[in-house]
């Protein structure tokens, strides 16, 4: 489709919830963009807004949602549409894949039916293209004979043959983005390997833009070009995949990437970021890991949002200082 | 099935329906029965010894004999062919009434489940009201409106009978719409309709199927209660239930005016409580047994 610029595109985006104990916010300001090709992960512990920024982004949050900001897929404003036409754009653009295979599938209808859906929903497909379709997707994501296996029924597949199944789905009108919402958490790690290999060698292959949604550091390593990572409905820091695990800048990554098992040093405990993430009820005025953060490198950061500052080279981070300046390596 | 080649949906599940009913003698007995039945219901006034409304005079309230052998009524009809003609009244109106129940009812049900809000409320308020009043009370209320009548009758069944498939179908909505592939057929842009139809409606199936045939079977009952009151079927035509009315007043002396069409009514609603077992596992797919599970996954 259209030119150079980026597949999705958000900013400032907030959602909001209208809540008994007062207004959630449960994504504050959130901007960031993804490419033809490119693979952004968005990294963060439950409830830091990393689904909800992509659900809103796409128009899917609940009705009690409110959304400001501004998205635009393929250079369109996104929000603006009519109900409708959002479906009918999200619908031929974006395949999304979600967390668990088990319960993403329908238990009652046959695969085949089930991968070419958006074809025949988008494309206006007769029911035998669309069947050639699904065989051809079920190929492409490296199904056994699929032929044969279009009118089998979810239950009798395994769990990565399930992920498989909906990364077809997810395929079916050649999108222009993937967005993959925790994909392999469901999956053990053998599995998990092969899935991030698929999703990889399908967006060399197809050129899709991806993103993909996870709290699972490896799997960024493996799979990413850049990486978001928020917390308390905010991106603390962004930065190429590269980048980011060599000199993770904001506290918060840096404490993520502590807590990563390494086999150099098995048997050890893992260091744990103490405390809980902040209630979107009641968000910090100041750094919303202020309460957890071990550093608190500055007199401002209980009181005052840090504002995102370039430290060089597209790497962005929410904190007032650099970590060289307060003494410590980065 | 040999092997796995290429079925359609339909022939493999039609497969699968006559194997899963061959395991189940009550099942098979059950659809005997009903096969039965409805040839009885079609071809009943040729099957019937003599005609409903022949008398024979010199045998009235006589006991069961070679000639007659369900007895005869007090006017002195055979209540065999009266037996068998009225199956046909049964079966019409049960199939008729739980027809109309069913198609309301499931309408009502996706529509209130889907959107919820105020749709929800609003139909589920209606029902709640027709649910209020007791099913026999409210059918002879609509009785008495439309008056008496087959038809009438036929109506008023389906009427009482539609909130409790609304409600069946909107708690199960309510449950298959908060599933992942609800949400993934939505992210990829299916239309409602699309969806309803595709993926919500077939996940219900199994219990509409069951409250199909539990319904199926009380419809058969309460056109026999309302024939009994007299507000159904009108005489002199035949109906179980009002066989069992003008019986009533005989049922110390003459016992076959009331066991014979009590029997009828008796089986087939059996009958259609154990097919109506048997067909819900059938119609899902989760209950293949490991066999054939593995033999197609090979």
């Amino acid at each position: 489709m259209s030119g150079t610029g980026p597949v999705l595109r958000l900013d400032d985006l907030t959602v909001t919830f209208g809540t008994r104990r007062g207004p959630a916010q449960a994504v504050a300001g959130v901007s960031w963009e993804v490419g033809r090709g490119e693979t952004l992960a968005l990294v963060g512990e439950s409830g830091s807004g990393k689904s909800m920024s992509v659900l809103a982004a796409t128009g899917l949050t609940p009705r009690s949602a409110r959304v400001a900001g501004q998205v635009q897929l393929l250079g369109e404003d996104l929000l603006a549409d009519t109900e409708p036409r959002r479906r009918q754009r999200r619908g031929r653009h974006i395949g999304f894949v979600f967390q668990d295979p088990m319960t993403s599938l329908n238990p009652v209808l046959p695969i085949g039916r089930q991968v070419s859906e958006a074809c025949e929903e988008h494309l206006g497909m007769t029911r035998r293209q669309a069947r050639d379709r699904a065989v051809e997707l079920l190929d492409l994501v490296g199904i056994p004979s699929a032929r044969e296996r279009i009118e089998a029924y979810p239950h009798q597949f395994s769990g990565g043959m399930r992920q498989r199944v909906v990364i077809a789905m997810a395929l079916g009108c050649d999108p222009d983005l993937l967005i993959a919402d925790e994909p392999t958490t469901a999956l053990d790690v053998t599995t998990q390997a092969q899935i991030v290999e698929l999703v990889a060698s399908l967006q060399e292959r197809l050129g899709t833009a991806v993103v993909w949604i996870t709290h699972d550091l490896g799997v960024v390593a493996g799979i990413a070009d850049r990486v978001a990572v928020m917390y308390g409905g905010r991106i603390v820091e962004q930065a190429r995949v590269d980048d980011l695990f060599a000199h993770p800048s904001h506290p918060y990554t840096e404490a993520l990437l502590a807590a990563r098992p390494d086999p150099a040093h098995a048997g050890g405990e893992l260091p744990a970021i103490s405390g809980s993430p902040p209630s979107p009820l009641d968000l910090p005025p100041g750094c919303a890991f202020w309460p957890r953060c071990p550093v608190r490198g500055d007199a401002r950061c209980e009181h005052e949002l840090p504002p995102l500052r370039e430290v060089g080279g597209g790497h962005v981070v929410r904190t007032f200082y650099r970590s060289e300046d307060i003494g410590r390596s980065a | 099935m040999s092997g796995h080649e290429a079925m359609s949906d339909h022939e493999s599940s039609f497969r699968r329906a006559v194997a899963t009913l061959r395991r189940d003698p009550l099942a098979v007995a059950g659809a005997v029965v009903l096969a039965v039945l409805v040839v009885v219901g079609v071809l009943g006034p040729w099957l019937a010894p003599s005609g409903t409304n022949d008398v024979d005079v010199n045998h009235m309230l006589a006991h069961p004999t070679w000639a007659h052998p369900f007895g005869t009524d007090e006017l002195g009809r055979d209540v065999l062919s009266r037996v068998i003609v009225a199956a046909r009244v049964s079966l019409e109106v049960a199939v008729v009434s739980v027809g109309l129940a069913l198609a309301v009812g499931v309408l009502i049900g996706l529509v209130s489940g889907y959107y919820r809000g105020w749709v929800d409320n609003a139909l589920m308020r209606c029902m709640d009201v027709l649910f209020a009043f007791p099913v026999l009370l409210l059918a002879v209320a609509i009785v008495a409106v439309l008056g008496p009548g087959l038809t009438t009758a036929m109506v008023a069944i389906g009427v009482v009978y539609a909130p409790i498939f609304a409600r069946v179908t909107r708690a199960s909505v309510l449950s298959v719409r908060e599933q992942v592939f609800v949400r993934a057929a939505v992210s990829i842009g299916t239309s409602d309709a699309r969806i309803m139809r595709r993926h919500v409606l077939p996940n219900i199936a199994a219990p509409l199927i069951v409250q199909t045939s539990l319904s199926l079977a009380f419809a058969i009952l309460s056109e026999a209660a309302l024939s009994f009151l007299g507000l159904g079927v009108q005489p002199p035509a035949p109906s179980w239930g009002r066989m069992l009315y003008d019986g009533r007043g005989f049922v110390t002396d003459a016992w076959w005016l009331g066991v014979f069409p009590g029997a009828a009514i008796f089986v087939t609603v059996l009958a259609f409580n154990l097919v109506g077992d048997a067909l819900r596992d059938v119609l899902d797919p989760r209950q293949l047994t490991l066999s054939e599970a593995r033999r197609s996954t090979r």
